[in-house]
């Protein structure tokens, strides 16, 4: 049997907005994807560490309290440093659309904003997980 | 007609439409009929269920004369970047006529973090305004007349701080705390819940909560001590009937707490206030304001034993939903605030925050804020919404709806006493996984067709790159750094010690009320970091339980 995707949903920073978080995990895991809900206030340190630890395929980061440029990069520097190299990251929240650039430009392999269903994030994973 | 006629007619009229039904799915939930008579509130008594405005059970509103004596309160949350920027927006605010101010501070100072943490590093002054002393909130409020002003703070963990702070600035400026008025929204239980800043365990939070109830009911006795909120337990993804009803069972935790710790009930519920959403549908909303007034002041009268009748009062503040904005067009927000202001007028609220039409983008521009706080005055000066006392009063459908939700939330109620109180379901994760089970559901609806939100699933077109929205300079962390750095150097750095000393050795000891040793910390100019550092070290952090 094929080894099922694992995705670790994590929600860095100060943030108290879980509600897209839980949503996209939930989503995630009725469509038959192995996941991992970090919870909430967890540093760039803590995502790395758990993402290592639990060897996921994917990691899904939902952030939106605007920290996103400072925090996201930071948090795919640390993931390549622990030799994570395959690992797929995508990102969501509120995010305005002339971050995205950059964000792609650090690693981030996608981001999904606002009104995205979340069938559009399963299909991105499918499509895109190694 | 009598009543057995009536009720032929209703099923004959019921068996000819059924084959055409299809129920609308927002109406899952509670079964709402296709049309209502005067059989969906048979039983109804006008002066036992609905009363007369300002008297109990409160359901037509808390006043008599409602918005015909005066409007609600038109209050604008905002804040961000610095206290010298949010200053110009409060003060910008108030000269558009805004009538209220309502302060958002940044995630750090919402957990008790200094802007030179490294854990605040990204955060500072992002969602909110940095506070991180006294010499913060002396900015903030520079040239703004704490006297005649009402100031509302979105401050949970820390509130005993900002609020000490607050009183702080105005006796420099020579206003005493009794002719203070504002609110801290106080409310740790839905922190836990729903809206994720929390600092302390339940048991420390509870007791910083009731300190506050005591302190305020002797110095600043018009100050609303906690504004209970079901806002962001419905943002998180609630029905309109768990809103209320997780909401008023948090209320019904405090009321608890304050009693136990010796506090007679009408010394501090007369100043206890709430904190609904305004949704889309905007009959849904109406009957919810309605209803929960009712709960309310039956929980208050019947179950603790209050006499004084300001004590069976539900008085709410009401925010438009957040999470109802759309990023997709995002010009149709504006009319979708118009219609959860009308919902909130109908319902009676006691002061609104409209959002802006940029809000599930950004932080609102100055512009877009001020066609939000127009949309509140056209409601109220033009609209006639505001001319009657509850005008939808009377309606089959809006009193069946208020008895449906207000069952609803009953049974929710009943549940969390089961369970043992709100604290208790909200460690067992109960609340939240019934929040979650929502909000997955919602978002099914949306993806399967079965509710159409404008833009997003329907009549979509091609979207252009949405220009103009504010941005929060990046180097306020620097800023606000280098501010606190000049203020550890220049203040007197004894009188720091001794207070933060005297505040932990006052943490240790569950008789003592803390709000006079914070009083004196924020006054040598302690910061938030270390008023919160002294009393995590005391009190722990609280470990969430992750639900899914």
């Amino acid at each position: 049997m094929e080894k099922r995707v694992r995705v670790l949903v994590a929600k860095p920073g100060l943030d108290g907005h879980d509600r897209g978080a839980k949503v996209v995990a939930r989503a995630l895991r009725d469509a038959g994807f192995e996941v991992i809900y970090t919870g909430l206030r967890q540093t760039p340190e803590q995502i790395a560490e758990a993402a290592l630890q639990e060897d996921v395929n994917v990691i899904a980061l939902s952030l939106l309290s605007g920290a996103h440029n400072h925090l996201f990069p930071r948090i795919v520097e640390l993931i390549r440093k622990s030799g994570m190299t395959d690992v797929l990251m995508i990102g969501g929240g509120v995010i305005p659309d002339s971050d995205i650039p950059s964000l792609k430009e650090a690693g981030i392999a996608e981001v999904f904003t606002p009104g995205t269903p979340t069938t559009a994030i399963i299909d991105y994973i499918n499509a895109n997980v190694k | 007609m009598d009543n057995e006629n009536l009720k032929s007619k209703v099923a004959e009229y019921t068996a000819k439409v059924e084959k055409a039904s299809a129920k609308f799915p927002e109406r899952k939930n509670l079964e709402y009929n296709r049309l209502y008579t005067p059989l969906d509130i048979e039983g109804m008594d006008y002066l036992r269920d609905l009363g007369l405005p300002g008297t109990y059970p409160f359901t037509r509103g808390v006043q008599p004369t409602m918005y015909r004596g005066r409007f609600w309160t038109m209050r604008m949350y905002a804040g961000f970047s610095t206290a010298e920027e949010s200053n110009k927006r409060y003060r910008y605010l108030l000269e558009s006529g805004s009538t209220g101010l309502s302060c958002a501070f940044d995630l750090p100072t919402q957990i008790g973090y200094d802007s030179d943490d490294v854990i605040s590093e990204g955060e500072v002054g992002k969602v909110g305004v940095a506070i991180d002393s006294l010499a913060d909130m002396e900015i903030l409020f520079d040239q703004i007349d704490l006297g005649k002003v009402s100031t509302s703070m979105t401050i949970n963990a820390p509130a005993s701080v900002l609020l000490a702070m607050y009183i702080a600035v105005a006796e420099k400026n020579g206003i005493g705390p009794e002719k203070l008025n504002g609110t801290i929204q106080n409310d740790i239980l839905k922190e836990y819940a729903a809206r994720g800043t929390y600092i302390f365990p339940p048991k420390p939070s509870m007791r910083l909560i009731t300190n506050i109830f005591e302190y305020c009911s002797k110095n600043v006795p018009n100050w609303n001590t906690i504004s209970i909120s079901g806002y962001h337990i419905r943002e998180a993804g609630s029905t309109a009937a768990q809103e209320i009803a997780f909401t008023i069972a948090d209320g019904i935790a405090y009321c608890e707490a304050a009693i136990k710790a010796g506090l007679d009930v009408d010394d501090f519920a007369g100043r206890l206030s709430f904190f609904w959403n305004a949704h889309n549908n905007v009959l849904e909303e109406v009957a919810k304001f309605r209803a929960s007034r009712r709960v309310w002041a039956k929980v208050m009268k019947e179950r603790f034993g209050a006499k004084n009748p300001k004590s069976w009062m539900l008085r709410v503040h009401t925010q438009t939903a957040g999470s109802m904005l759309t990023a997709q067009q995002p010009e149709n927000n504006i009319v979708r605030v118009a219609l959860q202001t009308a919902a909130a007028v109908m319902g009676g609220t006691q002061s609104l925050h409209t959002n802006s039409k940029d809000e599930a983008l950004a932080l609102p521009t100055e512009d877009s804020v001020r066609v939000a706080l127009r949309t509140q005055q056209i409601v109220a000066y033009e609209s006639g919404l505001a001319d009657v006392v509850d005008p939808l009063a009377g309606s089959y459908y809006v009193e069946a709806m208020t008895n449906e939700i207000e069952a609803e939330a009953l049974k929710y109620i009943q549940k969390i006493d089961d369970i043992g109180g709100a604290v208790v379901a909200i460690e067992q994760g109960y609340i939240q996984r019934e929040i979650q089970e929502s909000a997955y559901k919602w978002q099914k609806e949306v993806e399967n067709d079965d509710r159409i939100i404008v833009g997003v699933n329907k009549f979509q077109i091609e979207e252009k790159p949405v220009e103009g929205l504010l941005r929060v300079d990046a180097s306020v962390g620097e800023l606000q750094k280098k501010k606190l750095a000049d203020l550890r150097a220049k203040r007197d750095n004894v009188a720091v010690n001794a207070a933060l000393a005297a505040l932990e050795s006052g943490c240790s000891d569950e008789n003592v009320n803390l709000m006079p040793l914070i009083m004196d910390a924020v006054k040598t100019y302690a910061t938030l970091g270390e008023i919160c550092g002294v009393m995590r070290k005391v009190f722990g952090e609280y470990q969430a339980v992750a639900t899914l």
